[in-house]
């Protein structure tokens, strides 16, 4: 008996043995990521959002991971789909932090679902480096949500620089001043107009006709045939995705031939010139990028390879940089602390796809990409805050 | 004159979205909240086939008919048939059937996100101008209004004039007397179901030509449907037909005349109107 409990004792401290072994492992970082791929806005997050998220897990691990203090961490991420409702966003993000162990969590996707989760966020003591939010209210947000970090710009520098761009135009002689201007009755078209409107008048234009529609509305002929009616020399829809595609496609039927076309949200997707082709050059619209910027090409290029899709002209860059600058904030910081990372994130600038990303004292990125344009089936940066490579914009002629 | 024509034309597409909804509510008695994305389905099957094969629209839907018909007839088999069996007044029975099929639209949106991709899908098919008394409209929403005349007209004419219609129309109306006659009810609900199915999945083919569609949107047309349906008078394929006719008319003078922005508005002003002022709808008979 004393033999067999001798035997017992000693398998029993050899199994111990081999447990306590430190086995090689590799250490992860989890990092969650929450936005639609069902509800309303699937079809931008899928184009702008997602890929990017596998882009950058799929670079940092490349390289081996990311170098904290010393240690280096894989990174593993957590998806979550919010639906397009804000509350399934906060539920996700609770769950994330308090179920699943995450370490960090990528910010929303749209204005409307980041503000919605901005409180949590804050709560959690989550560096949020937005990159697909359009606000105005940078200030007051930032005083009540110290951690969060706005990079594509607001409803005002964006109307202001559009109507920048109309008024060069006019002031070459090459339209009148007469601006026909519909927008999509959602949160981002409604500020968006309102922005616009004391923008253009002060611009010396006239705005000859002003009108909104429903979100989802079937039969886009109404707008675009009364809006022909009223004899403008620029259109200007600030839209959403199927209307975008369906004030399009009617100004083309109706032969609504201004010089200057300009629609909102999803212009600057690769889909947009899929759709149309060649009638969609000189389409202008929100966003640009710089494309004869080396470090852009080469993101573009991956981006392809690695998703099997093209990024976008406008958020895809910003999105894949706002990752960026998380990934250099925790390797600048050399420690996982989150309240340490923010303050780095404030002090410093980052080198990222898209040019440098610096933060003014209310963390807010002031020079982003307003206008673009397609050229030559390439979807270019017009006019910005302060972005290098923007270029001349050319009228548009006709729809052929 | 602008206006009618234009209105016509939308009126056509709703009639499209619709018609499906009313032969599977009112003559096989399932509220099909599903219906949207049966119609997202036959738009995706559309796209593919066009952007693939460059394969026209018109022609895909001499595949996409069957195939939803005999996928609707399954679901209906194998899914409703039991609840239809189960429910001992025809409340319960609304009550179960939209709770499975709406239900069954969350698995249909899943599979066609796992299968297609979450992106807007736009092709651009006959979007060429096409002159009619002086104004121009798009030949793909004029080639959609005549396949809603066509789709309209066979049906009519066969729920009017031959036998298996003719026990169709009976069975909306008195379900538990048509039995008394001889009718086989179970088989004919489930044939209406398909039917509406196949009506539905076409009508996405022809509307997917000039309406940027995802896995997503489904919901905006049931609700469009469920409107026109009860407008119309359940039960009637002519209700559902003069109702999306005169939705799409009034439409289009509100976006004309008034403001784009108030369409919705007065397209549900109408609908609670007609709630208030003749619950049955337009065609339909009134609940004793």
């Amino acid at each position: 008996m004393k033999r067999r409990s001798i035997l017992k004792l000693a398998a029993a401290v050899a199994v111990a043995g081999t447990l306590a072994a430190p086995v090689a492992a590799q250490e992860t970082l989890k990092i969650g990521a929450v936005a639609p791929k069902t509800g309303p806005l699937a079809g931008g997050a899928v184009v702008t959002y997602w890929p990017n998220v596998q882009l950058w897990a799929h670079d940092v691990n490349e390289r081996g991971g990311l170098d904290v203090g010393g240690t280096k961490y894989m990174i593993e991420i957590i998806e979550y789909d919010d639906q397009t409702n804000p509350a399934e966003t906060i539920k996700a993000v609770q769950r994330l932090m308090t179920q699943d162990g995450a370490d960090f969590v990528l910010p929303p996707y749209s204005t409307g679902l980041n503000l919605a989760a901005a409180p949590i966020y804050q709560q959690f003591g989550l560096p949020m480096v937005t990159s697909t939010a359009t606000t105005d209210q940078i200030e007051d947000l930032s005083q009540q949500f110290p951690n969060i970090f706005i990079t594509l710009g607001g409803s005002k520098p964006i109307t202001q620089s559009l109507a920048g761009v109309l008024s060069e135009i006019r002031d070459n002689g090459d339209i009148g001043n007469r601006i026909a201007m519909v927008n999509v009755a959602d949160a981002f078209g409604i500020e968006l107009a309102e922005a616009a409107r004391p923008a253009f008048e002060e611009a010396g234009f006239e705005i000859v006709y002003d009108t909104s529609y429903p979100l989802g509305t079937q039969d886009l002929s109404p707008v675009v045939k009364g809006a022909k009616e009223s004899n403008p020399d620029a259109f200007i829809a600030f839209s959403y995705p199927p209307d975008t595609f369906g004030l399009t496609e009617q100004a083309m039927i109706e032969g609504l031939n201004t010089k200057v076309f300009f629609t909102a949200v999803a212009t600057a997707f690769p889909a947009y010139a899929g759709a149309f082709g060649d009638a969609a050059n000189g389409v202008m619209g929100i966003g640009g990028v710089n494309q004869a910027d080396p470090d852009f090409q080469e993101y573009a290029a991956r981006h392809e390879e690695v998703t099997g899709n093209k990024p976008d002209y406008w958020a895809s860059a910003m999105v894949y940089s706002s990752f960026q600058v998380l990934e250099k904030a925790i390797e600048g910081t050399g420690s996982l602390d989150k309240a340490a990372i923010v303050q780095y994130i404030k002090d410093n600038a980052f080198d990222t796809v898209i040019g440098e990303l610096d933060f003014d004292e209310n963390n807010n990125n002031s020079s982003f990409w307003t206008v673009g344009q397609w050229q030559d089936g390439q979807f270019k940066g017009i006019a910005s805050t302060g972005r290098e490579g923007a270029v001349d914009p050319i009228l548009k002629d006709g729809w052929e | 004159m602008d206006i009618i024509i234009t209105g016509l034309l939308l009126g056509g597409t709703y009639a499209l979205i619709a018609i499906g909804l009313n032969l599977q509510y009112g003559m096989a008695r399932i509220m099909n909240l599903a219906n949207g994305e049966l119609l997202v389905a036959g738009g995706f099957a559309a796209f593919w086939f066009y952007t693939a094969g460059q394969v026209s629209p018109l022609l895909t839907i001499f595949v996409v008919a069957p195939l939803a018909f005999v996928a609707n007839w399954l679901i209906y088999v194998v899914v409703l048939r039991p609840l239809v069996k189960r429910a001992k007044n025809r409340g319960q029975l609304e009550v179960d059937s939209i709770l499975t099929t709406f239900g069954i639209s969350f698995i249909s949106v899943g599979l066609m996100l796992a299968v297609f991709g979450g992106n807007y899908f736009k092709y651009s098919y006959l979007a060429t101008p096409v002159e009619i008394f002086g104004a121009t409209y798009g030949s793909n929403r004029v080639t959609a209004f005549v396949v809603a005349a066509i789709i309209s007209a066979v049906l009519l004419l066969w729920l009017h004039l031959s036998r298996t219609g003719m026990a169709i129309r009976a069975i909306s109306v008195a379900p538990n007397s048509a039995r008394l006659v001889g009718i086989n009810v179970p088989q004919l609900a489930a044939i209406a179901f398909a039917l509406g199915g196949a009506v539905t999945a076409v009508g996405g083919s022809v509307v997917s030509t000039f309406l940027t569609l995802d896995a997503s949107t489904g919901v905006i047309f049931t609700l469009k449907a469920l409107i026109i349906v009860i407008m119309g008078g359940v039960g009637d394929v002519r209700g559902t037909i003069i109702a999306a006719l005169l939705l799409g008319i009034l439409e289009t003078f509100v976006a004309r005349v008034i403001d784009p922005g108030l369409t919705l508005a007065a397209a549900y002003l109408v609908f609670v109107l007609i709630l208030l002022f003749r619950p049955q709808g337009l065609f339909g008979q009134a609940q004793t």
